[in-house]
């Protein structure tokens, strides 16, 4: 059973402003029953503040209890000051969700954008998105644009962590090598855009050979000795740029966190000793 | 508030009789069934006995029965063994309804041991396609897993029939039984099953207590090495608690099985009938006709599984969604998507699984309280019948 707030289970069973609003000024329309979860929110607005919302939503409890909190957060509200208003605020009035559940206050998020974007006349009361971006998540109709925007905005630091927030990769799954391509992405963008403050590095400076053999003696000399303990082994198959391949062998090979093995062991450890930005990938 | 338990697919009650059986082992008769001594000795003696249950519910030899842990354990074993005692066979063949303690360790092996897994996929109600199931065992398959009953919708499959076809063809056949005993009758002498597996707390014995039924003279690799517990197929000392209250629930089911699935019946098909007569949009996941005499797994169009099991929760009533929002997932049930049962119905799935131990009134509550949070829930949802109804789902309803 999720451990919800009080006030979680509050909104949730006593949902407030709960309902349409006929002459609406703004209508913002996001998910699908497909999805599992859906909202519609209506806001009314008078001298550039938001005098009512409300909102109908199909879901589990905390998508509901986002609902209902957003449409509290938003009366009273100025249009600019309600353009602030972030899923972390959401999440925060109700006194947390669950990290599984964070989607749901994205999801009011959108809803909100949406119904400003409605309400300025620059998109249908319907969410059309139009996504200049790569869908990322077929399964959920998740585009990178939103995937980024999440990793920034929350600070995400793992693939779960872009799926408890955008849904993204929980599905099929085979959009985890995306994700992961957009963590990296992610993390990049914030060392281009601080290029003064960014820390050194032991293979800061190295040539490409220098780098080479860093790369080649951490995973001999510390890589290899600590998964030789449990009976495994890795060898050093490719380097291209920030990416290093290798090969899992021995007990590794047939371990059902080998996964793990390669982020928590191999892929830190290099990150560590080499390169914050290398990625490891199994061969 | 009364808890009303209508989860029983999940767990069920420890029957107070099977506490009283188990008790004294606990504090008075703490030997280890190992032991030399007398006072081990008389608990081996118990344990004994509560093989002979076992066996007679099954019909077979108390010989062929090893106590396990849990259904998973069971399930673990069977499936390695066979894969071990025939190197040379790299085919698995199961369902795509199959529980996750096989469908996980076959989705394993085939990705990380290289084995050719087989998913058989079922039709609208849950049912297996007999001629894909022909087709899919070949010589070259190691084993067949297919579970007996089926946890979300109760459906029974045709084991014997099955196993039957793996016979014929030389191929192991393995069922994960752990829903139909106790509820199904099982004779194992009739029937060339080669393995079965079965869970204690699914039939009012506690948790932590499994077993599993191997075919003498079935090559059998261990999964567990170490003593020489369960004639050395499964090291580590016995739950002797555990095993002795097994074997007392299989007694208890053995001769009440036949009184108890007919009142069971009757309390769901009261149950089933009443949700789907009073609630619109209702469907009823399953195999209307072959089904397990407890379940009733029903979906309600337009509303969250979470959503309704929690408003059913603020009244003390206990059931099971196969909705996203509850596992953490985010696909709704992989049984209810197998059968192609549409989002609009998946995502609002209960399942309400009975027992000897419900009543009428509880019944009755039920049927009170579940059109008004239906009701109120789709009084939030922004779809409904009339706004969008998808093709697929109107066509699903009866």
């Amino acid at each position: 059973m999720w451990e919800y707030t009080d006030k979680v289970k509050d909104h949730f069973l006593n949902p407030r402003n709960v309902g349409q609003i006929e002459d609406a000024d703004g209508v913002g329309e996001v998910g699908s029953l497909a999805c599992g979860d859906a909202l519609t929110l209506y806001i009314k607005v008078k001298d550039n503040v938001i005098t009512d919302a409300k909102f109908q939503t199909f879901g589990c409890a905390s998508a509901i209890a986002s609902s209902s909190a957003l449409t509290e957060l938003l009366v009273g509200k100025t249009v600019e000051e309600a353009e602030q208003i972030t899923n972390k605020d959401i999440a925060d009035y109700l006194g947390g969700l669950p990290r599984e559940k964070m989607h749901c206050s994205v999801m009011g998020q959108e809803a909100l954008e949406q119904a400003i974007k409605n309400m300025r006349g620059e998109a249908p009361p319907r969410a059309e998105h139009e996504h200049e971006g790569e869908l990322i998540c077929e399964c959920f109709g998740v585009y990178d644009e939103e995937i980024l925007r999440a990793i920034k905005e929350n600070d995400l630091k793992t693939v779960e962590d872009i799926t408890n927030f955008t849904k993204a990769g929980g599905g099929c799954g085979k959009c985890i090598d995306d994700l992961e391509r957009l963590l990296a992405e992610a993390r990049g963008e914030g060392v281009c855009e601080t290029p003064g403050e960014t820390p050194d590095y032991p293979a800061k400076g190295m040539t490409n050979i220098e780098r080479m053999h860093l790369i080649g003696s951490v995973i001999n000399e510390e890589v290899r000795p600590m998964l030789q303990a449990d009976g495994g082994d890795v060898m050093l198959v490719d380097i291209d740029r920030k990416l290093v391949t290798v090969k899992l062998m021995g007990m590794c090979t047939n371990c059902p966190s080998s996964k793990l093995t390669l982020t928590n062991v191999v892929e830190n450890k290099l990150r560590e000793k080499v390169d914050p930005q290398i990625k490891v990938r199994e061969a | 508030m009364n808890t009303i338990y209508m989860d029983n697919n999940a767990t069920t009650q420890v029957d107070p009789a099977v506490f009283e059986e188990m008790q004294p082992y606990f504090t008075e008769l703490y030997g280890n069934p190992s032991s030399m001594h007398r006072f081990g000795g008389q608990v081996g003696q118990k344990l004994k006995e509560a093989r002979e249950r076992v066996a007679t519910l099954l019909n077979c030899d108390p010989a062929e029965i090893i106590f396990t842990s849990c259904g998973s354990e069971s399930d673990n074993t069977a499936i390695r063994s066979a894969l071990k005692a025939q190197p040379e066979k790299r085919r698995i063949v199961t369902t795509r309804v199959e529980h996750p303690a096989v469908l996980s360790l076959c989705k394993y092996l085939e990705k990380k041991e290289g084995y050719t897994v087989t998913y058989l996929g079922t039709d609208e109600h849950g049912r297996l396609d007999m001629d894909e199931y022909k087709a899919a065992v070949t010589p070259d398959t190691a084993i067949v897993s297919i579970m007996w009953a089926n946890n979300e919708t109760g459906n029974i499959h045709p084991i014997e029939e099955m196993a039957k076809i793996a016979k014929d063809k030389g191929v192991i056949f393995h069922t994960d039984a752990v829903q139909a005993v106790g509820k199904v009758p099982i004779d194992l002498e009739a029937m060339p099953i080669d393995m079965l597996s079965l869970s204690g707390h699914k039939l009012h014995a506690p948790k932590g207590v499994g077993a599993l039924f191997v075919r003498k003279r079935l090559p059998f690799r261990p999964f567990l090495i170490g003593g020489h517990q369960e004639g050395s197929r499964r090291a580590g000392t016995e739950n002797t608690t555990g095993i002795i209250a097994l074997g007392k629930a299989c007694q208890l089911a053995q001769e009440n099985m036949e009184e108890e699935n007919t009142r069971v019946r009757t309390l769901r098909d009261k149950l089933e009938k009443g949700i789907l007569t009073t609630i619109p949009d209702s469907i009823l996941n399953g195999d209307k006709d072959n089904r397990l005499p407890n379940t009733a797994n029903i979906s309600f169009g337009y509303v969250e599984g979470e959503a309704i099991l929690l408003m059913m929760d603020q009244l003390g009533i206990c059931a099971s969604s196969g909705s996203a929002c509850t596992s953490g997932s985010l696909e709704p049930s992989h049984v209810l998507r197998a059968m192609g049962v549409p989002f609009t119905f998946a995502h609002g799935s209960i399942r309400f699984s009975l027992s000897r131990f419900n009543t009428e009134e509880e019944v009755d509550f039920v049927l009170g309280a579940l059109p008004k949070i239906i009701e109120n829930l789709r009084k939030l949802s922004p779809f409904s019948a009339d706004k969008e109804a998808p093709a697929c789902a109107k066509s699903f309803s009866e």
